[in-house]
């Protein structure tokens, strides 16, 4: 990578698909083994911008995750998807992070990588749902950020033109580098075609430890230990009682009238 | 601390509700509730947030402030909560909250829970703060052990109180930091027809079971007869069918109306994540196993372009003999 090259980096969140998750209602926790990992669908978004920015401008895109091993073939999904270079944040001692702690390690992890231009972040995640991250990441780095970008109109290698909803639809420019999170409205992820899928199949990832991020962090800030927001309970919420008449045949629609005008719901 | 967010000079209304809620934690607490507003022109609007509830008020009035721009907000938050040394700082999980928050605890190296739903005190009076997570799936119940404590919370979930306007507070006019160039700028509004599904009593929203954009009409003519509005699935906002302030769901809005009714929807985990608080479901389907049936107190399973025209015509027929 020369100096001058665009460089884009891509935060992905492996999340387990929530079509096919289970969750222990007994034990109020997220049954992990239920479901294969896969790119945070809003991730995806955030991707396909990196990707079209680079078509446009040239450079790099590196995706970066903080993730348990097994997240390595998500990395590779991202590859095929167009991404330049994976790596992979995975020990222990990132385990248990909340926002805070998993920011300073995404943070930590692009300061080590040099330099960078942009930096995109889906607005959230189908998990976790925070949408925290991006400018936690923002404020850590310097750098500052527009959320919940749901166009994107003008790229140069000095700003950025979007459109940003706070509250209502903004024109907003960014001077760069800086951070975006963008919506699902931002673009159509394409799908990765059988000759990418095979050459990401090959494609290196790169797996980096806390231990790789010494020289450029405070290993304690990482993981369980500086998280300074913790879980003390799960509940799987009890579904709100429903009545449940669901009506079938000739009169069905009749049946459905008359219920309703027993709740006074048709006048 | 409540963050009292405004646009154009105008409260948003879930600050009153945070006022409402932190006074009732302030008062079990016994300390002062404080809230924070940034802006331009705004020290009249200010006094509503002692009205609804604050004790102090601090004020950073200068131009600069008339348009949120996160780095600026975050500045001046972020040296008044070192200077006043709040336990519990809440903000509304609007987008602006949203985006604000996160800056403002990483500056303070604080922890942030996002999007709560409830707000409790547990015996040592530690807050708990209570959100969803897993596309609504479950609740989580969290603790935060540095201070400030940092909140979003959604937006209707607490009551505001009334408003007194006989209620009295002090205010105080804080100095502004500016920064020349912080890297964002606002060009401009977009306008958009203003579509607010998440404040109706009735939302009559179509899915993957119409067959053509016009179609949506007949659900508009049912949703107007109920007095309502029209919202959609995620599938018809990616067709182009409608614009995203009409969809319902975990990507677009959340809405929990009196009475729902969802028409040719199958009931995805996104979509039910958007409806499944709401008071009465309704679900029209032709697919007898559609999921939406589960949440569902009425359905009719058959086809919508047979079904949907009868209401209709009963509730004309109605009108008519009134």
């Amino acid at each position: 990578m020369t100096d001058n090259e665009f460089h884009i980096v891509v935060l992905i969140k492996p999340v387990p698909d929530m079509e096919k998750v289970r969750f222990d209602v007994e034990k109020g926790v997220v049954d992990r083994s239920s479901a294969p990992l896969e790119i945070n669908p809003f991730d995806l978004n955030a991707l396909e911008a990196a990707v079209q920015i680079k078509e446009k401008l040239g450079g790099e895109v590196t995706a970066v995750s903080m993730a348990p091993p097994a997240a390595e073939s998500v990395l590779r999904d991202a590859i095929a998807r167009g991404a330049d270079r994976a790596v992979l944040l995975t020990d222990r001692r990132f385990a248990g992070a909340d926002t805070l702690a998993t920011s300073y390690a995404l943070a930590s992890a692009i300061r080590k990588l040099g330099r960078f231009n942009l930096i995109i972040c889906g607005e959230k995640t189908v998990d976790g749902d925070t949408g925290q991250v991006g400018p936690e990441v923002a404020e850590m780095l310097g750098i500052p950020h527009i959320a919940y970008v749901t166009e994107i109109r003008e790229v140069t290698k000095e700003k950025l033109l979007v459109v940003s909803e706070l509250g209502a639809p903004y024109l907003m420019e960014l001077k760069l580098p800086g951070l975006i999170t963008v919506t699902k409205d931002v673009n159509k992820p394409r799908l990765p075609t059988l000759k990418d899928k095979l050459k990401a199949r090959k494609a290196k990832v790169e797996v980096w430890s806390a231990d790789d991020l010494a020289d450029v962090a405070d290993v304690s800030r990482f993981g369980f230990s500086g998280s300074p927001t913790q879980v003390v309970k799960v509940l799987v919420p009890p579904m709100k009682k429903r009545r449940s008449q669901i009506f079938k045949g000739e009169d069905a629609v009749d049946k459905l009238i008359e219920a309703l005008e027993m709740e006074g719901l048709l006048r | 601390m409540v963050f009292a967010e405004q646009h154009n000079g105008k409260i948003h209304p879930v600050t009153f509700e945070l006022l409402s809620k932190g006074r009732e934690l302030a008062d079990r607490k016994e300390v002062e509730l404080s809230s924070v507003i940034l802006g331009h022109q705004i020290r009249e609007e200010a006094k509503e947030l002692i009205y609804y509830g604050a004790d102090k008020v601090f004020i950073f009035d200068h131009p600069t402030l008339k348009e949120f721009d996160s780095i600026l907000y975050k500045q001046n938050i972020v040296s008044l909560i070192r200077e006043e040394k709040p336990e519990i700082v809440l903000i509304g999980a609007t987008h602006l909250g949203r985006s604000l928050a996160p800056r403002i605890a990483a500056a303070l190296n604080t922890g942030l829970t996002a999007d709560c739903i409830d707000l409790q005190l547990d015996e040592d009076g530690e807050l708990i703060q209570v959100r969803p997570a897993f596309t609504g799936n479950i609740l989580a119940y969290i603790k935060t052990k540095t201070k400030p404590v940092m909140t979003t919370v959604r937006y209707k979930v607490f009551k505001a109180r009334e408003r007194d306007p006989m209620r009295k507070g002090e205010i105080i006019e804080k100095e502004v930091k500016v920064v020349e160039d912080t890297g964002t700028k606002i060009l401009g509004k977009i306008p958009r027809e203003a579509v607010n599904i998440s404040d109706a009593g009735v939302v009559v929203a179509g899915g993957r079971g119409l067959r053509r954009p016009d179609d949506l009409k007949m659900l508009e003519e049912l949703a107007s007869l109920l007095g309502g509005v029209v919202g959609v699935s995620r599938p018809l906002v990616d067709e182009g069918w409608a614009s995203k302030d009409r969809q319902v769901g975990f990507s677009g809005n959340i809405v929990k109306p009196k009475l729902y009714v969802a028409v040719g929807i199958s009931g995805s985990p996104q979509h039910l994540a958007g409806m499944k608080d709401s008071e009465i479901v309704v679900a029209i389907n032709v697919d007898p196993s559609a999921p939406i049936f589960n949440v569902a107190d009425y359905g009719v399973v058959g086809d919508l372009y047979e079904v949907i025209p009868k209401p209709i015509e009963k509730i004309k027929l109605r009108k008519m003999k009134l």
